[in-house]
């Protein structure tokens, strides 16, 4: 469905993106995961039309969409959250979802009315009238969430909707994303709560330095050598393997 | 739009047009002229208030309107009311492309207020200097009150066609709060890359903000011209205007469909007020619009209506 080809991305004199390349099936949840600084965000920058790639290609749905505004791509059906929270302040939190909602619906009716679905879907039904800006750090990544689903997309790309929550948290967002893929979205996570990870996602996608260095099912990719380097620095996947024979 | 919506609405619109009924011509200059001021910041606050832009040369767009309306009627003999529709288009369209360089070249904040008072200042030594516009002398509209010639004997009805367009444009901006557009220009202005992910085409969005701004305040200066037959360049593109729209919008309530309207009525009730009692210091007024302005940000940043609603509504916390 998304095929990221041989990207690279550079910032003057720092390449923040080399040659990775990565392929999301229809109907997955594939993870992205990569130590702090690897390049996950500039690549989703990349993906969703925020950056323009250095060189490489971006194609969704066989068509290639390297060089479209990331409006037209969000016509097209990609959606993403942003990591560092931005809800539209001036307005209520229906209001906010209602922003995504318009996309597709553009009388004002039905979009509330698919707001308020979108946000059944997500737990924030209570808070609709409620101010944006007054939501806990928890409901501003629901609110992230919600306002992404809210313009139908075919592919969510979710930048750390975890980080900053707690376990309790966590575990009552788990089935929430599960739900979302089941009703038909594919998704694409950056994570670093490995325990989502391990129970979300088919595949992952190892980022280090700007390299794609491991790709494969969680558990695998957990034990390779190269990612294990990479989190915890040269030498420590023997060190840790004589540890385990010793 | 509900009828809920439209109440307020329809009762100051029915409020000022008694006025003329019984108010004297000097209270109907006033009228008049606060209501053209309110109309040229209704434009400001469609792209200042919901779209977040703030235009320090509202003067661009009042001017053009004033002027095209003059120079067809007096140049190509043109009917009046054509030529004030054509004043309503020019602005629209010197909005249009001042939006298309400035938000094409991604500038906000001071920067797009600069360039929008830059603009402004340009056409009004343009003005001054070029022969279609009269130069330093201006315009002069020969005068011929007939209806046809959007001229009129009586004062009260330049005050209520005033009041129709005011009232016309509160419509326009409550449909627009209702709607998708509006909307995703309140989007754009809170945080224009979360819209843009959204699927919000941003640069349209705030073209069409403008375009519309441009309109507006556009018609206020057509309605100026008409009523007072002179345009010059100090009138037209002077900054006095782009100031007083910005400064009405601001007191009365930016981004609230009333506040423009009920800040110009309130910023020339006060100036006319001063000048009654220290008429000998010229100026005076505008040293208090200037403390109104202070005020109104330090201790009431949603202006009047903004703070009458708060007042009213129970605070949901």
């Amino acid at each position: 469905m998304l095929s990221v080809e041989r990207v690279s991305k550079r910032f003057g004199g720092l390449l923040a993106i080399a040659d990775a390349s990565l392929a999301v099936p229809q109907g997955a949840i594939v993870g992205l995961i990569g130590p702090n600084g690897a390049g996950k965000t500039t690549l989703f920058g990349v993906i969703s039309g925020f950056l323009p790639p250095t060189t490489g290609t971006v194609a969704f749905e066989g068509a290639d969409i390297t060089g479209e505004e990331p409006h037209l791509r969000a016509r097209r059906g990609i959606a993403r959250t942003f990591q560092i929270v931005q809800p539209f302040a001036g307005l209520s939190v229906r209001e906010n979802i209602a922003v995504g909602a318009y996309l597709r619906h553009a009388r004002r009716a039905e979009a509330l009315a698919q707001a308020e679905a979108v946000a059944n879907l997500v737990g924030l039904r209570p808070m609709l009238d409620g101010s944006a800006s007054g939501l806990t750090v928890a409901g501003r990544k629901r609110l992230e969430l919600a306002r992404a689903l809210a313009t139908e997309p075919r592919l969510l790309l979710l930048d750390e909707v975890l980080a900053g929550l707690n376990p309790s948290e966590i575990r009552d967002i788990l089935p929430v994303i599960r739900r979302i893929r089941d009703g038909g979205v594919t998704i694409l996570m950056i994570e670093h709560v490995m325990q989502a990870v391990m129970a979300l996602c088919e595949d992952v996608y190892v980022l280090a330095q700007g390299r794609m260095i491991a790709h494969g099912p969680p558990q695998r990719v957990c034990e390779d050598p190269a990612v294990i380097e990479a989190y915890l620095g040269h030498g420590t996947a023997a060190r840790l393997r004589e540890g385990a024979h010793a | 739009m509900t009828a809920r919506d439209l109440l307020p609405i329809v009762a100051l619109v029915v409020l000022l047009a008694v006025v003329p009924l019984f108010a004297s011509n000097v209270l109907l200059n006033f009228l008049f002229t606060a209501l053209v001021v309110a109309l040229a910041a209704q434009g400001w606050n469609l792209l200042g208030g919901f779209g977040g832009q703030f235009s320090f040369g509202q003067a661009a767009f009042f001017g053009t309107g004033a002027y095209m309306t003059a120079a067809l009627q007096i140049r190509l003999g043109v009917n009046a009311w054509l030529a004030a529709g054509l004043g309503i288009l020019a602005g629209a369209a010197v909005a249009w492309a001042i939006g298309f360089m400035a938000f094409r070249a991604r500038l906000r904040g001071s920067y797009f207020a600069l360039v929008t008072l830059a603009f402004a200042e340009v056409f009004r030594i343009l003005a001054n200097a070029s022969d279609v516009t009269g130069g330093a002398a201006g315009l002069l509209i020969r005068l011929d009150p007939r209806p046809a010639n959007f001229q009129f004997e009586s004062r009260a009805v330049f005050a209520w066609i005033a009041i129709a367009c005011v009232g016309a444009v509160m419509v326009l901006c409550r449909a627009i709060e209702r709607g998708r557009f509006g909307a995703q220009l309140v989007a754009v202005r809170d945080n224009e890359d979360a819209a843009r992910a959204l699927g919000v085409d941003a640069l349209a969005t705030k073209l069409r903000a403008i375009s519309l701004a441009g309109a507006i305040t556009a018609a206020a200066g057509c309605l100026y011209v008409q009523y007072f037959l002179l345009i010059n360049a100090q009138i037209g593109y002077g900054t006095w205007i782009s100031v007083e729209a910005l400064l009405a919008a601001i007191v009365g309530g930016v981004g609230t469909v009333l506040g423009p309207v009920i800040g110009a009525l309130a910023l020339h009730g006060v100036g006319e007020l001063t000048k009654g009692f220290a008429s000998a210091i010229t100026g005076i007024d505008l040293v208090l619009f200037g403390l109104l302005l202070v005020l109104t940000t330090a201790f009431a940043p949603s202006g009047i209506v903004g703070s009458l609603a708060r007042l009213t509504r129970p605070r949901t916390a």
